[in-house]
């Protein structure tokens, strides 16, 4: 005798948590039974394989029928034909487009299309993650990355409010949408020491400085079809293209030299790698400034952090600086350039310094 | 009385894209109702078009007020082809055509299509003016309030319970017209629900004509049914009992508000008989002849009740010179009880045996008797089945006869109601059933039903007779079933006879003060369970006992009622869910062949459900059923039996012996140590049994009892004690040797079958509790979490070699698997019990059997439960002492017994309760502390969707989470809490309950009754997830249609929720699916006791009175 028809219905929709993540996890309802089976819910609650199979089978087959709600959640907080207590639907909604560390990293800074997705199979197989679950996630950066692209304003806020997701998850998903628009190249191998947090926090400091939302909160009104409407997915054209303007501190020499000897005096005696720094400091300066200057061309910034890695971190981390010499140097390199009476872009410095001083100090580990 | 219907459409939303090239929509609505039509404009391009029309004005005869539904379509516009239908919306007007209930609708509904299933949603609002109109003639019934729930609704009265009301109506099914060959599937379906919606429609206004005719207001337990009768046609049928409501107002006495409808009523059941019999020609004589006739004569029942009449109608003079003359009556009533066709109906006792009457009378009862001056019948009433011999009969011969009064005018003294209010009940007979077998034909002309109205007739001609033999003029719990298969249907009715209070029926002036008389009076809940019928002339060999509690009366040794246990019994331990499964192989026939061969196999699958049901009840050490319902289904090669009941414990009843085997060759060795075997796993389950549902009753002292009963000779042999544990104290063996013992003969491999099957019945695990009735005797500290669900499963049987053993083994699997998939998916909310479980069984196919459950599991809190039944021993301990007064020695006994041996002293369910809590398996803790630690990341934007949302909802309480994460345990306090969150939400919640209460709130208004009827088709079964997708989807939108119907209403919840109907059928190959379900249930406005508080402390409301009380105990 065979169950050819096996439903649950509640009025109130039933949703187990284990198995949601079981099913988000992409395993299949027999994978599920098993994992579930070894979890040693029989034994706790006295249950038959059997009844674990069809309560699977029927949490999956709810699963799937929210899963069109949840690609539009204020859809799943309208819709009538599921009644899910408010607490349950942002729990919903949360863990569906929560992602795995290892996938995105895999993705981030890749254009989110077609031929991405192809590789998905080889991300899975790299990963570990199941090709389902790397299925849902890319689809869910691709929709969240369609809906707000072309939309003005805070990422994070539109993010959150088609979204319904948490603040943490929704800045997460604004990282993911900045790189992607911006095709960092996250990938190479000498990048691959960085976690997905070091870069959302990178993103979200150039989110705040560098995007020409970031100027003022939003112009008062706004310049119709001007090509700034993308407000905090774009870093701002104008502010990479003023950068260039940076590059007379190492291209004067006397400058690089006031600098140096400003920056020197400063930390003399406070660096346990002084000298390392001394003899360094205008590879590191002409490193810094250079991959300023360079931002304005498409295929340099997509190297930003491959850059900042090659011209900053690594010469430090060959000698060893610890991660507090970097800081005071950092500190007092942006600070000293006040100094510098020649030099008239201070606001521009800043607005590029403070926001590069933080990224090095979060990549800068190991 | 005209009236006028205003309909506006105000937006859309959520739309499916029509328009594939922009992906939008250019939608329109059209509002139809009866033959007129009005259109929106088209709304271009857009998924969440704002039409904000006009109001949409119908002129319509309220006839058609009544009868049609407003019918709205939403329309996808198309300038160069037809437009495309995008879905419609049913909106059934009957709840605005009175006023108490709503007064507009309006909100969200779900724009359906019988092929997509729900497609977005629209924004309806409709109103009705009436106009006043006094014409006699009319045919409509407004104002006729209907109510699913088989109670009186909570906050009314009743003034008067009319009876019974019954009406059908047939049509020709569209489905089968020659015009469904060339219409698209979406056509047909349309025409089948709106054809339903029509007749449905019809049948209410008629039974409200017929409950006005009567001077009712009300029909309380109204149930509707469709027969899809196939070729033959389709038949919607409904029953219910009409009463005269008064609305409970929270300031105004009761009791002048209860004698202005009364006045005008009172004439009523009286005026039919103008003939003013006297009494004076020896009443009791004749009507015995009546009581146990099986086709009563129309004449003699009104003579009867002309002399009645006079009885009853001057309560409050005659008792005293009648009162003597009930002794002086001498009658000598004869019945050799032999009625053939009882053996299949009555199903109230199997042990057989001869009853011999003690002719001791007790003096106490005769002094009672006396003292009663106003309370004649129910004194009398209870000296009659409590007085044994000669005396008896006259007693209960003037109480049927002055009971039936009210009752033999109506051509069926038949209730609907499965709970009472206090005092309504006298006394249970026992279960009355009836079924016939009938060959379909053709219904040639839907105007004149008549073929149908005469078999029901037939059939409740039956339940009638059958309750007289039980000495009983009523029978309540009363319902109405069909099983159809090809041109075979079975008809069947059941329900309980009953003795009823006829006050009740006639004039309810008198009601409040007789309540509370009968509240001292009745002696410990008991009276129900006293046999009705004479002890001299049962109708039926019953094994009789006196009464447990008050020790005066006779009691049977079980007691089977399809009501639900009145709220003043007493009860030991908890109930449980009993339920008898059976198969029938029958060999596939054609037309007559095919009657003749179900209709004989029916006795047999009664009988044998019957001894199940019996076998089981002892099992688990009780002895009375309480809401059994009995499905036989037929199908094409077999039939299916399926009981379900809750037993429980009654006090008044005597303890249940065990059950033993008797093997019929004892010469072989191994046999009889099988046989011990047996025995002794059978002695484990029942002393297993007690413990589980904690049924300790009180050893009593067989001398007080006395022994009026003499043992049964063929049994003495078997008298052995199979119930008790042998640690207990030595007393206990007295009292054995009087019990009797159930017997299992095992004959042959089929009897062994049946013992083991009995025994494979696993119960709930710990935490869990099921019953089938209203309430779980027991329990009554609900907490406020509920959740209704239904489940559905549809099993294939393997087509080799089907036996009745494997298809009753296959059938009892099925049904036990489903229940532990519901304990199991409903874990989370233990301790919880799960209430009113109503399965169904259906044969859609040769080898398929479809069970469809329907329950709802309410949470308890375990810690009050020390309380209540603390308080609930102690009550039963004073009632039994008040009622003892003689026997000082036995409540002082009770006293100690009790105490000492009740395993929930308080400090005992501590621990208990405390280790369970930490005992609650991993898994089930896992997910909520998942969830809190969960909780703070989600805290901030919970918070903010909830903004969003109370930016949408104006007066919206804004509530903290921070509460709501800290205690992961107490899951169910959570969401209690959360309720008003969810309110703020822009859906707000429905809740929706099989039961006529919400626990832990009250039901402030009732706003209507839902009754929807929806099809749903699919031609492409895989891509919608197979069957089980395709169901799942369709039943999650008709909860979701529901719910929405009763938002729109002003409500927040449904009681009574019945899904009548869920009919599905299959075809796999052609891709193709298609299912029928019908719900119904009264739309409600409920406030939390907790919210109410605060209300009253503002305004203080007068307490609710008795009438109401109902499920009192439970809210």
């Amino acid at each position: 005798m065979t169950n050819e028809l096996d439903i649950f219905v509640g009025n109130t929709t039933l949703i187990d948590e284990d198995v949601y993540r079981l099913w988000l996890d992409g395993y299949s309802v027999s994978d599920a039974v098993g994992l579930r089976v070894r979890s040693g819910i029989l034994e706790q609650t006295g249950a038959t394989a059997g009844v674990l199979q069809s309560d699977t089978m029927d949490h999956y087959r709810t699963f799937h029928m929210l899963e069109r709600l949840l690609h539009t959640p204020p859809k799943l907080l309208h819709q009538l034909v599921f009644q899910i207590p408010p607490s349950r639907q942002a729990l919903l909604i949360e863990r569906y487009y929560a992602f795995d560390e290892a996938f995105v990293r895999e993705v981030l800074g890749k254009k989110l299309s077609k031929g991405t997705k192809k590789d998905l199979d080889d991300i899975s197989t790299k990963t570990g993650v199941t090709l389902k679950s790397c299925r849902r996630q890319f689809d869910n950066f691709k929709r969240v990355f369609k809906v707000v692209e072309e939309m003005r304003g805070s990422l994070a806020g539109n993010i959150q409010q088609h979204f319904l997701l948490s603040d943490r998850l929704a800045r997460d998903y604004a990282a993911v949408v900045f790189f992607a628009n911006n095709r960092f190249e996250t990938g190479k191998k000498k990048l691959q020491y960085l976690t997905f947090g070091d870069l959302a926090f990178c993103a979200e400091l150039m989110i705040q400085n560098w995007t020409p939302g970031a100027v003022g909160e939003q112009p008062p009104d706004p310049p119709p079809y001007s090509q700034v409407d993308d407000m905090d997915v774009d870093l701002d054209k104008e502010f990479l293209q003023d950068l260039k303007e940076l590059k007379v501190l190492v291209a004067d020499k006397d400058l690089l030299d006031l600098h140096k000897s400003l920056v020197c005096t400063a930390l003399r005696g406070k660096l346990s790698v002084f000298p390392e720094m001394e003899a360094n400091f205008k590879n590191l300066s002409r490193g810094l400034v250079n991959i300023a200057s360079k931002l304005t061309h498409t295929k340099d910034v997509r190297d930003l952090f491959v850059d900042l890695v090659e011209k900053f971190i690594e010469p430090c981390r060959s000698d060893r600086w610890p991660l507090n010499d970097v800081r005071l140097f950092l500190n007092q390199y942006s600070a000293s350039v006040h100094s510098l009476d020649g030099f008239r872009h201070q606001a521009l410095w800043d607005r590029y310094m403070v926001t590069l001083r933080s990224c090095l100090l979060r990549m800068y580990h190991d | 009385m005209p009236g006028k219907l205003k309909v506006k459409i105000v937006a859309g939303r959520h739309l499916p894209v029509m328009d594939r090239a922009s992906d939008l929509t250019d939608a329109f609505v059209e509002v139809k109702f009866g033959n007129m039509t009005f259109k929106t404009d088209v709304y271009h391009k857009s998924l969440n078009p704002q039409w904000n029309s006009e109001w949409f004005k119908f002129e319509v005869d309220d006839e058609d007020l009544q009868d049609e539904p407003l019918q709205i379509t939403v329309l996808d516009h198309d300038t160069y082809s037809a437009n495309d239908a995008i879905g419609k919306v049913y909106i059934d007007i009957d709840p605005l055509l009175y006023s108490e209930a709503a007064t507009v609708i309006s909100g969200w509904f779900p724009i359906y299509d019988t092929i997509h299933g729900i497609r977005g949603e629209i924004n309806v609002v409709v109103k009705v003016d009436l106009f006043n109109d006094l014409n006699r003639f009319r045919q409509s019934s407004c104002g006729v309030k209907f109510f699913c729930t088989t109670s009186i609704p909570k906050c009314y009265r009743a003034v008067i319970i009319h009876g019974f009301v019954e009406e059908l109506v047939v049509n020709e099914d569209p489905e089968y017209q020659w015009i469904d060959r060339i219409r698209t599937p979406r056509a047909s379906n349309e025409a089948r629900q709106r054809l339903i919606s029509l007749m449905s429609g019809e049948l209410q206004r008629k039974i409200g004509l017929k409950v006005l005719e009567m001077r009712g207001n009300a029909v309380v337990g109204y149930l509707q049914c469709f027969d899809l009768e196939g070729e033959s046609g389709l038949v919607v049928r409904a029953i219910g009992t009409a009463c005269t409501l008064d609305k409970l107002s929270s300031t105004a006495a009761f009791l002048p508000a209860c004698n202005s409808p009364s006045k005008e009523m009172k004439e009523i059941p009286f005026n039919e008989d103008p003939n003013p019999n006297t009494h004076s020609s020896g009443p009791s004589t004749p009507l015995k002849n009546q009581t146990y006739s099986f086709s009563p004569s129309k004449s003699y029942s009104r003579q009867s009740s002309s002399s009645d009449t006079d009885l009853s109608l001057t309560p409050k003079t005659a008792p005293y010179p009648q009162g003597p003359r009930i002794f002086l009556c001498p009658s000598s009533p004869s019945l050799s009880s032999g009625s053939p066709h009882l053996k299949k109906s009555c199903l109230l006792s199997e042990s057989s045996l001869t009853p011999h009457h003690s002719s001791h009378i007790s003096p106490v009862v005769l002094r009672k008797s006396v003292s009663f001056s106003e309370e004649l019948l129910l004194a009398a009433s209870g000296m009659g089945s409590g007085s044994a011999g000669k005396e008896g009969g006259p007693f209960k011969a003037l109480l049927r006869q002055q009971t039936q009064s009210a009752l033999e005018q109506r051509e069926f003294p038949f209730f609907t109601l499965t709970a009472f209010p206090p005092g309504f009940l006298v006394h249970v007979g026992g279960v009355v059933s009836a079924r016939s077998v009938k060959l379909l034909d053709r219904i040639h002309n839907p105007d004149e039903p008549e073929t149908r109205d005469a078999w029901w007739a037939e059939i409740r001609q039956e339940i009638k007779s059958h309750a007289k033999a039980l000495g009983c003029h009523a029978v309540v719990g009363y319902s109405e079933s069909t099983s159809i298969c090809e041109e075979v249907c079975i008809l069947s009715a059941s329900g309980t006879a009953a003795v009823l209070n006829p006050r009740f029926l006639q004039d309810g002036t008198v009601e409040g003060c007789l309540e509370q008389r009968q509240e001292e009076n009745l002696p410990a809940g008991c009276g129900f369970c006293h046999i009705p019928y004479d002890e001299l002339n049962m109708p039926f060999p019953a094994h009789l006992t006196y009464c447990y509690s008050c020790r005066k009366q006779k009691v049977p040794d079980v007691l089977f009622t399809t009501i639900d246990l009145p709220t003043d019994a007493t009860v030991i331990g908890k109930g449980c869910l009993i339920q008898a499964r059976l198969c029938r192989l029958k060999k596939k026939a054609q037309a007559e062949a095919n009657a003749t061969a179900i209709s004989n196999l029916l006795p047999f699958m009664e009988y044998e459900v019957h001894t199940q049901l019996m076998n089981k009840l002892k099992l688990k050490g009780m002895n009375a059923l309480f809401g059994l319902r009995i499905q036989i289904t037929v199908g094409e090669n077999m039939l299916m039996g399926l009981a379900s009941a809750t037993g429980v414990y009654l006090t008044a009843l005597p303890t249940p012996g065990g059950i033993q085997i008797a093997g019929k060759t004892p010469n072989d060795g191994s046999y009889e140590q099988h046989i011990s075997h047996m025995q002794k796993k059978i002695n484990d389950t029942i002393a297993k049994n007690k413990e589980l549902y904690e049924i300790n009753p009180p050893e009593i002292p067989e001398e007080i009892i006395g022994s009026p009963i003499p043992e049964p000779r063929q049994r003495s042999r078997l008298l052995r004690s199979q119930s008790e544990s042998s640690d207990e104290v030595i007393e206990l063996d007295l009292s054995h040797g009087k019990k009797d013992a159930f017997v299992l003969e095992i004959d042959d491999t089929d009897a062994m079958e049946d013992v083991h099957s009995l025994l494979t019945d696993v119960p709930p695990p710990s935490g869990f509790y099921s019953c089938n009735t209203e309430i779980m005797p027991g329990i009554n500290n609900w907490t406020s979490e509920i959740q209704m669900f239904t489940s559905v499963r549809v099993s294939r049987l393997s087509n080799i070699n089907l036996t009745n053993q494997t298809l009753n083994k296959n059938f009892n699997d099925l049904c036990e698997n489903l229940l532990k998939s519901l304990y199991f998916k409903l874990r989370s909310m233990i301790p919880c019990c799960l209430c009113h479980v109503n399965f169904t069984v259906s044969l859609p196919e040769d080898e398929l059997i479809q069970v469809t459950v329907t329950a709802v599991a309410i949470t308890f809190d375990k810690h009050q439960a020390v309380q209540t039944t603390k308080t609930h021993v102690e009550k039963s301990l004073q009632r039994a002492s008040t009622d003892n007064e003689e026997l000082l020695q036995f409540p002082l006994e009770l006293c100690t017994d009790s105490l000492g041996s009740h395993p929930f002293s308080p400090a005992k369910e501590h621990l208990e309760s405390a280790s369970s809590n930490s005992g609650i398996p991993a898994a089930q803790r896992a997910t909520s502390i998942d969830y809190s630690s969960f909780a703070d990341r989600c805290n901030s934007w919970i918070e903010l969707i909830k903004l969003k949302a109370q930016t949408i909802r104006r007066g919206s309480i804004k509530t903290t989470v921070s509460v709501e994460k800290a205690s992961p345990l107490t899951e169910g306090h959570f969401r209690q809490r959360s309720a008003p969150a969810c309110a703020n939400s822009t859906v707000g919640v429905v809740k929706m309950t099989p039961l006529s209460f919400i626990p832990g709130a009250k039901i402030t208004k009732y706003l209507g009754i839902i009754n929807m009827f929806f099809i749903r088709e699919t031609t492409s079964l895989r891509e919608e997830g197979g069957v089980s997708g395709f169901l799942h989807a369709f039943i999650a939108e008709v909860f979701a249609m529901v719910r929405a119907h009763v938002a729109a209403l002003g409500g927040n919840a449904v009681v009574s929720y019945i899904m009548k109907q869920c009919v599905f059928m299959e075809n796999p190959n052609k891709n193709q699916a298609q299912c029928l379900i019908n719900v119904s249930g009264d739309a409600v406005i409920f406030v939390r006791e907790s919210e109410l508080e605060i209300i009253s402390t503002q305004q203080p409301i007068a307490s609710c009175q008795p009438a109401c009380g109902g499920g009192e105990i439970a809210t």
